[in-house]
């Protein structure tokens, strides 16, 4: 199990060192950074010493090196638009995001679970088939058209929830949490619905074909010839072997809901990590886009190893076959 | 003779399909006696599986019992509302189905599952159902059950696991064991342990066994008495030893025909010519007679009734006192 662990967190270092070359690619191919940085008027002379003081006079490898090593304590450098430490910025703004994608991964789960099962164990009711058309809205529907809607209904014409922005937030060391506040609640709201929906059916249908597919399997015929009650056989049996998939996929997807939060963080103008890469984009802040780009891709990396880790706790037949192959 | 524990009469059960209802069990009646054991042999799709999920009331739709009555120690089942089915189902009818490796759950323990369903069905604490559990593990010939009971059902061969799915089978003491096909996925000699496994737990607790099967070496070291069954009939009823010596049914003949013996006269086995009817097209009259040497006219259009014949009972209309020609 500790060598299956180690195996994995290993890989996950090759992926991160594969994506900080990309990212450190960024700034060679973005243009000179010296120009970015100075004035129209400065001297040759001044930019050489510039350039030199940068270390950008070193070679490629050299320089990626150091770049890395940086990165790997989390200093991605100055950004170009606000002239602050790029790791500070993004620090500022993760709560935000976090908070907003964890409220919309939980929605997501919950409903798309329940929904699932439902829908799976009572087919032909009404209700099942209202959940299926609201899948097929969450699934066609584009976030931001959804977010919109949302804003139309509520904000606009019922006035029941605000259009924008965290609330008020409440500070505990260097975290800011809006989940204390009733108008930091009120506006965790339609973002974390805006941004859980598509989740929500994905699990939802994921849910209600892997439940229909369980109760069609040996064990659950035995399990009623063993007379077992309906609601040990659906929510003890059943539902039990459903979640490896349903982990799987809900673990994948909230490395995309950190990442596409950016556009719900856009029409909703959360003060998020996605909003800040947005503005970086638009100001070609190449520090921040790479800070960005290595922040997501270690956050799904890490997500990759707590569901494989997952995996071995609900399947124990998994657990047996990792430590026998290694 | 007492009542027997079951009491099947007439059952018809039916599956409405696309095409029509198709009627897989067609006014099947057999009883089965405290402690004994009755075989049910026959080919792939002639019922007997059909019949024993309806005796537990386990037929799925679109199939459902349209007929006939199924009594268990006296009481009607066959009509019962789902929740009380539900409490007869593991406690008064066990179940062994035919794959072992896929009878469990794997995410649970064997113990897990062993003591829910005994929990179910007995008011026992939790303590007192593993302790249980274990008893039963060791008379199901598990080794060092008090360990083995912790396992994952992965960690079991096939036949350990047939071993649990029996001893999850007789956890409430029922009187009645459906096992259907319990040694087909099995190796042969792992066969032989599971035959006498449940011959021993059938005498041992005084239960009535239903074992269903399509292997003739099975039934004739395990069983009491034998259904033949063709195309949703019992073609013929009676005790082991008279049916495979002395079968009175052209179908039962020509099934015995085809047992190899170990004698090595080197005749070629019988074989029956064609194959079962499908249920969208059962013939009219005995739905053997297409295949049968001794098929005449009145076979072709009346349907034989079950005749008694010593301790037998066959339905087929060459064993009918009246002549074929009145009854024409």
């Amino acid at each position: 199990m500790l060598a299956f662990t180690l195996r994995r967190a290993i890989q996950a270092v090759g992926v991160m060192i594969a994506v900080g070359i990309i990212a450190f690619s960024m700034f060679r191919f973005a243009g000179d950074p010296v120009n970015q940085m100075v004035g129209m008027d400065t001297s040759g002379a001044e930019r050489a010493a510039i350039r030199k003081s940068l270390g950008l006079d070193d070679p490629v490898i050299v320089q990626f090196g150091r770049y890395v090593g940086n990165a790997a304590q989390f200093k991605f450098g100055v950004s170009y638009q606000f002239r602050l430490p790029v790791s500070n910025l993004l620090m500022e703004r993760m709560p935000a995001t976090l908070e907003l994608a964890i409220c919309a991964t939980i929605f997501a789960m919950l409903s798309g679970i329940l929904m699932g099962v439902y829908s799976a164990l009572r087919r032909d009711t009404w209700l099942a088939h209202l959940f299926q058309a609201i899948s097929l809205i969450g699934i066609s529907l584009p976030t931001f058209l959804i977010g919109i809607l949302l804003i139309y209904l509520f904000s606009v014409t019922l006035g029941w929830l605000p259009s924008f922005g965290r609330g008020d937030v409440v500070r505990i060391g260097w975290w800011t949490t809006g989940l204390l506040t009733l108008s930091g609640l009120k506006a965790l709201i339609m973002p974390s619905i805006t941004l859980g929906l598509f989740q929500m059916t994905l699990i939802m249908r994921l849910v209600r074909a892997e439940m229909l597919e369980v109760m069609r399997t040996d064990y659950i015929r035995f399990a009623r010839a063993r007379g077992l009650s309906t609601r040990a056989i659906h929510f003890g049996h059943a539902l039990r072997n459903t979640l490896v998939p349903v982990i799987t996929v809900a673990g994948l997807q909230f490395g995309s809901v950190i990442a596409f939060a950016i556009i719900t963080e856009t029409v909703f103008q959360w003060p998020g990590m996605g909003l800040l890469f947005v503005q970086a984009v638009q100001n070609v802040d190449i520090p921040i886009m790479a800070a960005y780009l290595m922040m997501v891709s270690l956050i799904f990396v890490t997500i990759n190893l707590v569901v494989d880790i997952l995996y071995t706790i609900v399947d124990p037949r998994l657990r047996s076959t990792v430590s026998r192959a290694h | 003779m007492t009542e027997p524990v079951l009491s099947v009469r007439n059952l018809q059960v039916e599956f409405a399909s696309r095409r029509g209802t198709l009627r897989a069990i067609d006014g099947v009646s057999f009883d089965i006696a405290k402690g004994e054991v009755l075989g049910v042999v026959g080919e792939s799709g002639a019922g007997k599986s059909v019949t024993g999920l309806s005796v537990i009331g386990l037929i799925d739709p679109p199939g459902r019992i349209a007929g006939g009555e199924i009594r268990l120690s006296g009481l009607r089942i066959d009509n019962l509302p789902p929740e009380e089915m539900r409490r007869v189902r593991g406690k008064r009818i066990g179940m062994i189905f035919q794959d072992p490796l896929t009878s469990l759950n794997p995410l649970y323990r064997v113990g897990e599952q062993i003591i829910e369903t005994i929990r179910t069905h007995l008011n026992l604490s939790e303590t007192a159902a593993r302790r249980r559990a274990i008893d039963l593990l060791a008379e199901v010939g598990i080794p060092a059950p008090e360990k083995r009971i912790d396992g994952y059902p992965h960690e079991f061969s096939g036949g350990m696991r047939q071993r649990v799915v029996i001893a999850l089978a007789i956890c409430a003491e029922p009187e009645l064991i459906i096992a259907d096909e319990p040694t087909t996925a099995l190796d042969v000699s792992v066969q032989a342990q599971i035959i006498s496994l449940i011959k021993r737990l059938g005498r041992d607790h005084g239960t009535a066994v239903m074992l269903v099967t399509h292997d003739m070496g099975v039934i004739a070291e395990t069983s009491d008495r034998v259904a033949v069954m063709y195309a949703g009939r019992v073609a013929e009823i009676g005790p082991v030893q008279d049916v495979v010596r002395n079968p009175l049914h052209p179908y039962a003949k020509g099934l015995m025909g085809a047992i190899p013996t170990l004698a090595g006269d080197d005749k070629r086995l019988v074989q029956i010519p064609g194959s079962m009817p499908r249920l969208s097209a059962i013939p009219r009259g005995c739905s053997f007679n297409p295949r049968c040497a001794f098929a005449f006219d009145r076979c072709r259009v009346e349907r034989p009734e079950p005749l008694p014949r010593g301790a037998q009972s066959v339905a087929c209309h060459l064993y009918d006192s009246v002549p074929a020609e009145s009854a024409a």
